[in-house]
């Protein structure tokens, strides 16, 4: 194995170690004067430095970036905030400051005690912060005292308010304390414990674009903490100015119409994917949150039995219940189980097996078409021609509209509602799929949930012709130069599995509903703008006897149906779609209508459309007419029965 | 069984040295951490040197001539470790360093090092070297088996232990002798890639690079810590603050104060006196090893001395050179002292070759 001897080593190599050798003590000796040269020929000054004149570090945090609407409009914005803190260091009576301090602001003594122990373990001189935020009075006293108690000192920070309040929180979002597990993700971006970060909505999507680049002042200080020299500054540069899609003032009007109920409304141009409007009802202040919010404060919003922390409009599942018939209808249509002419008989009642599934209407709607069925939303209608599609094929068209899948808006913990079919049931229940359990389908009841953005994305896209597109928050990005940084261009996830015909055929349904006599949406009329659309009654209980209808307001509360309106505005012509859903709202017509008519005329009015009419005396009739008062009376109240009323039992015939 | 004349050819020197900088090392790390409260990071580092020592001493008295015929296994275990913390690893300030087995965690790239010594040391053991040295063609299986490592760990990224490998390789293949021609050529060929290998650093990479080529750039960010180590180890002046008194480091104006910058902290307390002889201590153990090498029995262990020596010269230089603001911080650990598990059981692992090499000098 010695293969190498004998060859003119090892001769060379022990030259070449004693290179190596005289190369490792050169760079010793290095070493060694670099050393003496520090701590020798300039200790002294390095000595200097670290005591007498001890460099530090003060961070300056940058304004978040401003948050704007669609038009411009400033809806997030950031005002100075004054903080109290005692500079432990340059104090120089202790008692004198703990005396005086409860006196000029509102603090009880036994929390100044509390912060400076609390605070006992740092070094002198860095800041206690005492008190968070001071009014102007307690400036102002703590101006005129500043001199009479050295080492009190006035913070000034950047703190994000909101100027509409609660109006837009589900978007916007809010921003907190940054958490330990946070401040070990980003601490190479230099997040300090305090530090506010965004935690939901664009604040917590965008935070990186918003947060801005903090900057910081190097200074020497004397021995008593007082600064001698600024070494550098750094000025902290604002955040990026986000644009939204929203449209503020259709906000605040779906913001208002929802105001003391529960659900949610969201409005989107369906041209192009983006949001107008998004409002989940009840809401929260975001700036609660924006010093921290106190405890009794998060558990008056946590206790809330109206689940304020939910974005209803992404993560509420609902059954869509009527709003749902029309994509049973494009299945129907599409798969020739009927043609737009095909009549059938939708009595009070349809039996199937032993049970009777009922309509919401008593006496029925006689011998009607796809269009009529629509228009008048008959249960029984949908029963047959649902069971008649099968639910293997209803699963495939609600999923060519969306459902069962998140939309991939950009907000989080977006749910993905659920479109039931054989296997599924099979997998969860592990029982056999009935027939059954198809014609509460085919009227959006039974197992079949979706959010209401997810039912909008489905009207939207029968308003443009079958575009599904990825609805969208964000317009763009751009620096405080106006440079832009990211711009979000509308983005088509899909396309509905409808013929273009076909897809006509259920806008005149939609429109129909609201302009035919008979219509259940004909509350939504509106002066001057042809509306299109679809109520829908979401049951919420089963009802076991089969007991006539009763009103909403003889339930109580939790008992009483969901109420939901979907649909679009111009009908030609459509620059608006709207899904509202209002919990235990009663019927569709009652409860979501109203709020969905707000929002259309608050956008439509603005955008300056002027479609015309297509019925004169239509405008005449209902133009003037005010939301409320007599209007109940006029409405066709809507209701789908789709649970079998007889037995409980499944169907026996199987 | 162990031949008695093993034990009576002991290499008390490099058993004495590691020991003793290690001891040095936790005094440091217990003065460095104490303000930093709950963990104690002294009496994990002792664990760790207990652990050490008895890894130092098996290394030892497994004969080396072992180390050439397992040479492949090693290194091919080193790699899949990079291989597996790519895919597994935990994943800790951007940088996925760490590999976890349930019970501790380690650092693979530490000991890829001595793999690649190993390998290296085989290599130039077998090849036949030409009187006028190696050619660029001998030098395409190291390179590749040198490359593959290197890559794997500059993408973790570990931008100190792949510079480190690369001055391991380049050490020992100038030892081996290569042609002044393809020196040359070599030199001649990557100086101008430098500009390209810019593009892969990361952002905090290149920040460190500017700000030592031009501290005051960024006063805040890196050239702040460069500033607060050169002033931690001038303010030591002669005979130091005294133990556990260096305001810097526990006012904590020192960054990684126990790990890296460790000898800062030594030198602020210990002064020109504490620094002289440890770096003294260091220099001994480095001229003890080469003086291994001198001596070795054959060329296999001239070349694991030459490699194990040159680990810990560029490891003390590229570390110190760093703290006193002669390089720029790339993130190299000091042998012995640095708090870090991996790192020691390395460091202990190289002491005990070059003292298995000490030994067997008169063993045939």
């Amino acid at each position: 194995m010695n293969v190498y001897l004998g060859q003119h080593e090892p001769g060379e190599l022990k030259t070449r170690l004693y290179i190596a050798t005289g190369i490792a003590i050169s760079i010793f000796f290095l070493l060694i004067m670099r050393l003496w040269f520090l701590q020798i020929w300039k200790g002294k000054e390095f000595k200097e430095l670290s005591e007498n004149n001890r460099i530090r570090l003060i961070r300056t945090i940058a304004p978040r970036g401003l948050i704007m609407d669609r038009t411009g409009k400033t809806i997030v914005e950031n005002r100075p905030a004054f903080h109290l803190a005692i500079i432990p260091e340059d104090v120089k009576d202790w008692t004198k400051i703990k005396k005086i301090l409860p006196n000029i602001i509102d603090i009880p003594e036994e929390d100044i005690e509390f912060k400076i122990n609390q605070a006992k373990e740092r070094p002198s001189f860095q800041a206690i912060k005492v008190k968070d935020d001071l009014t102007w009075e307690e400036i102002a006293r703590v101006e005129t005292f500043r001199l009479d108690i050295p080492g009190i000192a006035l913070e000034i920070e950047p703190r994000r308010v909101y100027p509409f309040g609660d109006a837009a929180s589900h978007i916007i979002g809010y921003l907190g304390e940054i958490d330990e597990q946070q401040i070990k993700k980003l601490k190479q971006v230099n997040y300090m414990p305090g530090d506010f970060i965004g935690k939901y909505g664009i604040e917590y999507q965008l935070e990186k674009y918003l947060r801005g680049i903090g900057g910081g002042r190097q200074i020497e200080v004397d021995a008593v903490g007082r600064e001698i020299r600024l070494l550098k500054k750094i000025t902290p540069a604002q955040g990026y100015r986000v644009y939204l899609t929203i449209d503020m003032d259709t906000q605040l009007a779906a913001s208002r119409a929802m105001k003391d109920k529960v659900g949610a409304v969201i409005a989107m141009d369906p041209q192009n994917g983006k949001i107008l409007a998004a409002v989940s009802s009840p809401s929260f202040d975001p700036n609660l949150f924006a010093s921290g919010i106190d405890k009794e404060q998060w558990k008056n919003i946590i206790s809330n039995p109206f689940r304020v922390m939910e974005t209803k409009f992404t993560q509420g599942q609902y059954p869509p219940a009527s709003t749902f018939k029309l994509i049973t209808a494009a299945a129907a249509l599409e798969d020739g189980v009927i043609t737009p002419s095909t009549k059938i008989y939708a009595g009070e009642s349809f039996w199937f097996g032993n049970k009777e599934f009922r309509d919401w209407k008593p006496g029925g709607h006689g011998i009607i078409d796809l269009h009529r069925a629509i228009v008048e939303s008959s249960d029984t209608f949908f029963y047959q021609v649902g069971l008649k599609v099968g639910i293997d094929r209803l699963a495939y068209y609600a999923k060519g509209f969306g459902l069962g899948r998140k939309t991939g808006i950009h907000l989080i913990n977006e749910k993905a509602g659920l479109v039931p079919s054989g296997k599924w049931k099979k997998d969860t229940y592990g029982a056999k799929w009935y027939e059954g359990d198809t014609i509460s389908v085919s009227v959006g009841q039974g197992y079949l949930i979706a959010t209401p953005l997810q039912m909008l994305n489905a009207y939207a896209a029968i308003a443009n012709g079958g575009k599904l597109y990825l609805p969208q928050l964000i317009d763009m990005v751009e620096t405080q130069a106006g440079e832009i940084v990211r711009r979000f261009t509308p983005q088509e996830i899909g396309r509905v599995p409808v013929s273009p015909s076909n897809l006509k055929l259920l806008q005149s349904a939609l429109k129909g509903v609201v302009n035919e006599d008979g219509g259940t949406g004909m509350s939504a009329q509106l002066p001057g703008i042809s509306v299109a659309g679809k109520t829908g009654t979401a049951q919420v209980v089963r009802l076991k006897e089969n007991l006539p209808r009763k009103k909403p307001k003889d339930f109580p509360y939790e008992q009483r149906d969901h109420a939901w309106f979907v649909g679009f505005a111009p009908a030609e012509n459509p620059e608006i779609a709207v899904a509202v859903i209002v919990e235990h709202g009663g019927f569709g017509a009652e409860a979501a209508i109203p709020v969905a008519r707000e929002v259309i005329q608050a956008y439509l009015k603005k955008s300056g459309v002027k479609s015309l009419p297509t019925n004169a005396s239509q405008v005449k009739t209902f133009g003037d007419r005010s939301i409320g008062g007599q209007e109940t009376e006029m409405q066709t109240p809507e209701a789908d029965t789709a649970i079998a009323t007889k037995t409980e039992e499944p169907e026996s015939n199987d | 069984m162990i031949d008695r004349r093993l034990l009576l050819h002991f290499d008390w020197v490099v058993f004495f040295l590691t020991i003793v900088l290690s001891v040095i090392g936790i005094i440091n790390i217990y003065s460095a951490t104490l303000t930093d409260g709950a963990a104690a990071f002294y009496t994990k580092q002792l664990v760790w040197l207990f652990i050490g020592i008895a890894c130092m001493l098996i290394i030892t008295f497994i004969n080396y001539i072992h180390l050439e015929g397992f040479a492949y296994h090693i290194y091919g275990a080193s790699v899949f470790l990079l291989v597996a913390t790519i895919l597994f690893g935990r994943t800790s300030a951007g940088a996925t360093r760490w590999l976890n087995t349930g019970f501790v965690s380690f650092q693979p790239s530490e000991f890829a090092k001595i793999a690649i010594i190993i390998i290296l040391a085989k290599y130039f053991n077998t090849v036949k070297i030409p009187a006028k040295g190696l050619s660029l063609k001998d030098l395409i299986l190291p390179s590749i088996l040198v490359f593959v490592p290197f890559i794997l760990i500059a993408r973790q990224p570990d931008m100190g232990t792949a510079i480190l490998i690369f001055f391991i390789f380049a050490s020992m293949v100038v030892f081996a002798k290569v042609r002044w021609k393809t020196l040359l050529g070599i030199t001649a060929v990557s100086l101008p890639s430098i500009p390209l290998g810019w593009h892969f650093l990361k952002d905090y990479q290149k920040a460190r690079l500017m700000s030592f080529l031009d501290p005051t750039m960024d006063p805040l960010g890196t050239g702040y810590h460069i500033l607060q180590s050169k002033i931690a180890i001038g303010s030591g002046g002669v005979m130091g603050n005294g133990f556990t008194h260096g305001t810097q480091g526990q006012l904590r104006f020192l960054p990684e104060h126990h790990t890296d910058f460790i000898f800062s902290v030594l030198a602020e307390e210990w002064g020109f006196a504490g620094s002289f002889i440890v770096l003294t201590l260091y220099f001994i153990l480095i001229l003890w090893g080469l003086h291994i090498a001198q001596n070795a029995k054959d060329r296999l262990g001239t070349f694991l001395a030459f490699g194990v020596s040159f680990m810990f010269l560029w490891h003390t230089v590229i570390n110190i050179g760093m703290v006193t603001g002669m390089l720029p911080v790339v993130g190299v650990p000091l042998p012995f002292m640095s708090y870090g598990g991996s790192f020691l059981l390395t460091t202990m692992i190289g002491a005990g070759i070059l003292a298995n090499v000490s030994m067997r000098r008169f063993i045939f």
